[in-house]
């Protein structure tokens, strides 16, 4: 296995992290809720809607984050690769998904591999191995 | 007053959060599929990311667990289904192959939308438009089990 020493940020992403487990703390303690992102967005699709301020104001500090750092002079530098085609394709099967699986990296990946549910264990693996192969794929089978 | 309260403390969670994304490396596509390129050349940078926030958020959750209600006196509502079905595996399958399409995750989109990439648009609604077909398949399903 090949490491990509030169992209490798094992400080900035352990630091990134601590800070979305605070977030995540944050939100269970105060709110009693799981900070599950494609929950809180489905939450505010389904019908009876359920108490959609705190969804709101989740949301809004999310996108609050790279547009008050913009403001502050340091855009938030994103790479993406993928063409119109996947990224349309992506986007729909990413929130179909999401929905089935009640979660998706941050609801089963983060808070449900905190509170040692064997449920979002067991979604992690599936799609971190669903992704694995799609880029393998993707990378090494069809692009070569 | 509790209503202000939670929705003040929700806000700067989704801040904080929008904040580690962004400071963690995740929020670029083109890292999320170098961690996933196992064949090719690895970056491990979003173990460690995973890491911190469980290291942290184990710690919420072992006194969350423990409790009925919020430090702010609202419910504790954490989920109770613990089956793995085939529901919960062929979601996250699918989920996992839109991941893998084009490195975005639910969060990590938003993240880009705010900072006004077109492409991040067009992810995050293509991303609810899957979200509202789950939504009428599930009204459509509950509508033909009442009849």
């Amino acid at each position: 296995m090949l490491i990509d020493v030169i992209h490798f940020t094992p400080g900035m992403s352990l630091a990134g992290g601590l800070v979305i487990g605070i977030a995540a703390a944050l939100l269970v303690l105060c709110n009693g809720r799981i900070a599950g992102i494609s929950g809180i967005i489905g939450g505010l699709l389904s019908w009876p809607r359920n108490d959609i301020g705190w969804r709101i104001a989740f949301l809004t500090g999310l996108l609050g984050a790279p547009v008050a750092a913009s403001v502050l002079g340091r855009p938030t530098h994103v790479d993406i690769e993928a063409g119109w085609g996947a990224i349309l394709a992506a986007g729909f099967l990413v929130g179909i998904g999401t929905r089935y699986a009640s979660g998706c990296t941050s609801g089963h990946g983060v808070c449900g591999l905190s509170r040692g549910s064997v449920r979002s264990l067991a979604a992690t693996a599936t799609f971190m191995l669903a992704g694995i192969v799609t880029v393998f794929v993707e990378r090494h089978l069809i692009g070569g | 007053m509790t209503a202000l309260m939670t929705r003040l403390a929700a806000l700067l969670a989704g801040l904080l959060f929008g904040i580690g994304l962004m400071v963690s490396g995740m929020a670029t596509p083109a890292k999320v599929l170098s961690f996933l390129d196992l064949a090719g050349r690895w970056d491990p940078s979003l173990a460690f990311v995973m890491a911190g926030a469980i290291a942290v958020g184990s710690m919420a959750f072992f006194v969350a667990n423990r409790r009925n209600s919020s430090l702010l006196g609202a419910p504790m509502q954490l989920p109770a289904g613990t089956a793995i079905t085939s529901r919960l595996i062929f979601g996250s399958a699918v989920f996992g192959i839109g991941w893998g399409l084009a490195g975005f995750c639910p969060g990590p989109a938003l993240i880009a939308l705010g900072a006004g990439y077109p492409k991040a648009v067009g992810f995050v609604a293509a991303m609810i438009a899957g979200m509202v077909i789950f939504e009428l398949a599930e009204r459509a399903k509950a509508t033909m089990q009442r009849a």
